[in-house]
């Protein structure tokens, strides 16, 4: 059951730097590890995290299996206006996860 | 642990001596013979336990120069906040940051983090922009033995600059069993 929790402001002011926090939660299954009797587990990671507004991106991350189980990424970005934050993970085995949230620049 | 048991062999082997040299003055065939299994044995171990796979430092700086190129990466600008002393290396608490004025004519391009003894060399790459307002990046990573921690940040200009931390860690990730 996939799930994402973001947390930004619900409101800034013009020009401020504000904090995105964001967690997705994946087992980020290192392709290193053994079952009892031997057999490789397959890796299952998220590989690809992106963070748009209003269409534009303002960042994005290549994850690798060093990136502990459940994401969490925290990152900085300067608000000009009111819009909307599109959160995107991509993952092995098809994994594709969207959220969003909603600033107001006062 | 390998180096324990080997030690334990070791003084088994010298108990051994020890008892069989009353029995002759000089070294004979038996002790010899003993002496050069046991060296043998001690030899062989290594390459017997099966060890968890390790980014060899030419991987390691292979996947530097993959980010780099031929350019050169000098040392500081870049902070890199970990703990010296983890416990737990499934889950290590990581802050990138980089002194930048994050203007749209000087800011970070991107941070590339790298460790030294995961089975993979690379941790994450993060692209920021002008935009970003403050060059700071925050994670939790994996670490599969105590290592040194790079972070490696590409201003706009493209100079290279990095740090690097020594980690200690307790408990190793990816070496339990899965269920």
């Amino acid at each position: 059951m996939p799930s994402a929790l973001i947390n930004v402001p619900s409101k800034a002011k013009r020009g401020d730097v504000i904090e995105i926090k964001t967690l997705m939660s994946h087992i980020m299954e290192t392709g290193y590890r053994h079952t009892a009797s031997g057999e490789v587990v397959p890796r299952d990671i998220i590989t690809s995290f992106t963070c748009r507004f209003n269409g534009a991106e303002i960042f994005r991350a290549d994850l690798y299996p060093a990136i502990a189980a459940n994401p969490f990424l925290t990152f900085f970005t300067t608000v000009t206006e009111s819009g909307k934050f599109e959160f995107e993970w991509v993952g092995d085995k098809g994994f594709s996860e969207t959220a969003s949230a909603s600033i107001t620049v006062e | 642990m390998i180096r324990k048991s080997g030690n334990r062999f070791a003084d088994k082997i010298m108990r051994k001596q020890r008892t069989m040299m009353p029995n002759s003055d000089h070294t004979t065939r038996r002790t010899f013979l003993t002496l050069a299994g046991g060296a043998a044995v001690l030899g062989a171990v290594p390459a017997v336990i099966v060890r968890p796979a390790e980014a060899t430092p030419a991987m390691l700086s292979a996947a530097i120069r993959n980010v780099v190129g031929e350019a050169n990466v000098r040392t500081g600008r870049v902070k890199l906040d970990i703990p010296p002393l983890v416990e737990n290396g499934n889950t290590v608490p990581m802050t990138v940051s980089v002194a930048s004025p994050m203007t749209t004519d000087d800011y970070v391009k991107s941070i590339h983090v790298f460790n030294e003894k995961n089975p993979q060399p690379n941790i994450g790459n993060f692209y920021l922009g002008p935009r970003a307002g403050r060059a700071q990046v925050s994670t939790r990573i994996r670490l599969a033995d105590s290592q040194k921690v790079t972070a490696i940040a590409r201003l706009s200009d493209d100079t290279f600059w990095s740090a690097t931390a020594d980690v200690v860690v307790t408990l190793a990730a990816c070496t339990e069993e899965a269920i």
